[in-house]
């Protein structure tokens, strides 16, 4: 091969010249970890009896990571690495900020209480169906989903997130998971697609996806973009992916149908990367078409959270009513995006992090107490509290700190949004979540008193439970007995123990993790910080 | 469809395109091709042998699980990221490296790398998502 | 040009979605392999048509002489057309599945996750 003509080529206009420091590769260490964990451990899919070690170390890691980086974060502010060297708005940004990283590590924490429920709850099988593997990759997606500054990235990421959901749904493919992940599978395709097409417009107006770069040039091209109605399709697409109230009938559907601990993980994470994502783009990207579709946001938040709720009331399943508590929460964390004030997005941010955890620990405590009693439905269980006070208590805790009672972590935020609520005026704002709240105490009350204060059945044996039927509804099959003569896994209980101890430490000691939540919702309102990170030297306006 | 011509056939056909796909995988490192359509082109190879032999050959054909072989291709796309790790680079940049070999210039690079993880990635996937629905159509 | 494509997605995009009003997952998942190649054609449009060269730097140049095509839209196009390819594949597995284990194809007849003849919540203690 003839050598062509040197030209001396100037590297310096397109790549970032200067050495990264290792501690940089703390930005995508995250995902990058996870995906190496997962890969590992599909490799050694038939080895299932090391998954669960392999799993739990590489969660540990992960959220060990995590921790770094938001220590990282509240010490320098937002960090920016590129992909490839390329500078931006070339390359793939991770832009790493306190929203994303305070998120990333609750997500690490949640998923590592998930990998130590699943010891106990998901059996050989649904180990050689892939259970650690996906739940590595899945975290890989939503990881990146909190880590990445690059709105078709984050696309990726949702999908990345997406197909390991879809394994993780069908875990054992039984016949109820497949009826619930054809819905959930249709429906969130919908979604997908609709924020892929928000992002075809995104880059037709701005030429541009990188989320610093959007911000820079988005006053130049509000005049004459139609910015509006790409707002709105961002905000149908995110709030499909959040189950927001017209468009979340896919999560009653599915979420009550696989193993608990995938719907634990399910309920605290999937939906939560759905209001990050409307954070980020809705309050980051576009404030002023936010501040314009603020009523439409406030109108579906109020309905969302109300309607959340009456369904729960009206829930017969455990599951299922946790489903549509998961979907109430996602009303109130919508409440601040509508009113977009330093005081809601921080509720907002406060509340997505407590929902991640408690919603979790929901699921494990519906899930440990449903096989406990031998039935998932109210109307044939009973008598939990006679032989369980720990786990009865403990749920109890959960359903007060779901509720937004104190000394718990849903205090504070409710608190948040109320005030934020009134301030601007919202009054009936304010009160739908005083309301919500309201209804949330007496639908989690009343499964407390059907489930585990109701005496257990009259003449009920040990061994026999006469509200259960010969066979077990839903999918887990434990032999049909009184409450009273098994005790629950004591890694099941020790993770729900952890999780609601988060809750009470949050609620009795809010200050740290309220003083970050407005951090990060003032870096949200001004991301000057943000856009310098990944243009070291522009002043943006 | 297992007719003695196809069933005498698939085996060098499927043979010959896998043959191909690795061509395309290595004709990606500096014109069109790489390891997404070659990954293609090999699961399409291993769908048309499982439909003329019947999927147990395919799964002793290619000896590993197809999901292990995305998983292997997985890892290695992510480690040819990590390359950069110890090179003071961000994440993903391409590096490369000149090889003499046999008084020729071989160029690797890492993106070759993540390019081969690419088409495992693809050919365990699609091979995986064939096989299972070809089994269920003679069950 | 563009406005010519633009017509071409919308009708598209309308075909898929009166797949989707279906009540069968057939049709759905027709109205999935549609909808997905509205939107590549869509973000194709959006990074605008040229009949331009390809955006290759000649050996002895630095930059790009000469007006050149967007490769970007490409790169995104062929990571939409990955990502809706597999999630097809995935949904025609799961579609088959349903068919298998469920004996239908009409949604409305999925109840096994949701039946209908659930008991009633206990409405007294």
């Amino acid at each position: 091969m003839a050598t062509a003509a040197q030209t001396p080529v100037d590297f310096s206009a397109a790549f970032n010249m200067a050495p990264t420091p290792l501690a940089d590769w703390l930005i995508v260490m995250p995902v990058a970890w996870c995906l190496l964990a997962g890969a590992v451990l599909l490799m050694l899919r038939k080895r299932t009896a090391l998954h669960p070690g392999i799993a739990i170390f590489a969660l540990i890691g992960l959220c060990l990571f995590d921790a770094a980086l938001l220590v990282r974060v509240l010490a320098e502010g937002p960090l920016t690495m590129v992909m490839g060297r390329w500078l931006p708005p070339f390359g793939i940004a991770f832009t790493v900020d306190l929203m994303g990283a305070l998120f990333a590590l609750t997500a690490a924490l949640v998923a590592l209480a998930a990998g130590v429920f699943g010891r106990a709850d998901v059996d050989t099988t649904g180990r050689r169906y892939g259970f650690y593997p996906f739940l590595m990759l899945l975290m890989a997606g939503v990881s990146g989903a909190f880590l990445t500054g690059d709105v078709f990235n984050l696309y990726v990421w949702f999908e990345v997130l997406l197909i390991a959901s879809f394994g993780l749904l069908v875990l054992g493919s039984e016949r109820a998971q497949i009826d619930g992940a054809t819905k959930y599978a249709f429906l969130n395709l919908v979604g997908t697609t609709l924020f892929l097409i928000a992002t075809g417009y995104l880059y037709g107006l701005f030429g541009s996806l990188n989320m610093a770069d959007i911000i820079v040039k988005a006053p130049q091209l509000r005049d004459t973009a139609p910015l509006m109605t790409l707002t709105t399709l961002y905000l149908l697409a995110f709030a499909m992916k959040a189950a927001a109230f017209p468009v979340n009938f896919w999560l009653p559907a599915s979420y009550h149908t696989p193993k608990l601990a995938v719907s634990a993980l399910f309920g605290g994470l999937l939906t939560k990367v759905g209001i990050y994502a409307l954070i980020r783009v809705l309050v980051m990207l576009f404030p002023v078409e936010r501040d314009h579709l603020a009523w439409v946001i406030a109108v579906i938040a109020a309905l969302t959270m109300v309607l959340g709720v009456v369904g729960a009331l009206a829930q017969n399943d455990t599951r299922r009513a946790v489903g549509y508590l998961v979907i109430s929460g996602i009303g109130v964390m919508m409440a601040g995006i509508a009113l977009g004030s330093p005081g809601g997005l921080s509720g907002t941010i406060f509340y997505a992090l407590h929902s991640m955890v408690v919603m979790t620990a929901l699921y494990f405590a519906a899930g440990i107490g449903g096989t406990l009693a031998g039935s998932f439905l109210l109307s044939r269980s009973g008598g939990l509290y006679a032989g369980h006070a720990v786990l009865a208590f403990t749920t109890l805790a959960l359903f007060f700190s779901v509720a937004g009672l104190p000394p718990f972590s849903g205090l504070w935020p409710k608190v948040l949004l109320v005030k934020a609520a009134l301030d601007v005026g919202a009054w009936w704002l304010a009160a739908s979540i005083l309301v919500t709240g309201f209804l949330t105490t007496i639908a989690t009350g009343r499964i407390w008193l059907l489930a585990y204060w109701r005496p257990a059945p009259v003449g009920a044996e040990p061994g026999t439970n006469p509200r259960a039927p010969t066979a077990v509804e839903g999918r887990h099959e434990p032999p049909v007995a009184a409450p009273g003569d098994a005790a629950p896994p004591f890694a099941a209980m020790a993770v729900l123990l952890a999780l609601t101890s988060l809750s009470v430490v949050f609620g009795l000691w809010p200050e740290p993790l309220l003083a970050a939540a407005q951090e990060a919702a003032a870096a949200l309102l001004d991301p000057s910080a943000y856009v310098l990170s990944v243009f070291p030297g522009e002043v943006p306006q | 469809m297992r007719t003695v011509i196809f069933r005498t056939v698939a085996p060098y056909l499927t043979s010959l395109m896998v043959l191909f796909s690795i061509f395309v995988l290595l004709r990606g490192h500096n014109e069109p091709g790489g390891g997404f359509i070659g990954g293609l082109i090999a699961a399409s190879a291993f769908a048309i042998y499982g439909i003329a032999c019947g999927v147990a050959p395919v799964r002793r054909a290619l000896y590993f699980h197809p999901m292990a072989l995305s998983a292997f291709g997985l890892l290695m796309s992510t480690l040819a990221g990590m390359i950069s790790l110890p090179l003071s680079v961000p994440f993903m940049t391409g590096n490369w490296m000149k090889l003499h070999l046999f008084g020729n210039e071989i160029d690797l690079s890492s993106v070759l790398l993540f390019d081969i993880g690419v088409y495992f990635v693809v050919l365990g996937a699609i091979t995986s998502i064939a096989l299972a629905l070809e089994e269920r159509d003679r069950g | 040009m563009e406005a010519l494509f633009s017509l071409l997605v919308g009708a598209l995009f309308a075909v898929s979605i009166y797949l989707f009003l279906s009540k069968h997952i057939i049709r759905m998942l027709l109205g999935a392999a549609i909808l997905g190649n509205a939107v590549n054609l869509l973000i194709f449009t959006a990074g605008r048509l040229t009949r331009e060269v390809p955006p290759i730097i000649a050996t002895d140049e630095t930059t790009l002489t000469t007006a050149a095509a967007n490769p970007l839209p490409q790169a995104l196009i062929l990571t939409a057309i990955v990502i809706s390819f597999s999630f097809f594949a995935f949904l025609l597995v799961l579609g088959y599945r349903a068919f298998q284990e469920l004996d239908t194809d009409d949604t409305d007849e999925m109840r096994v996750a949701e039946p209908a003849d659930e008991d009633a919540p206990p409405l007294g203690y």
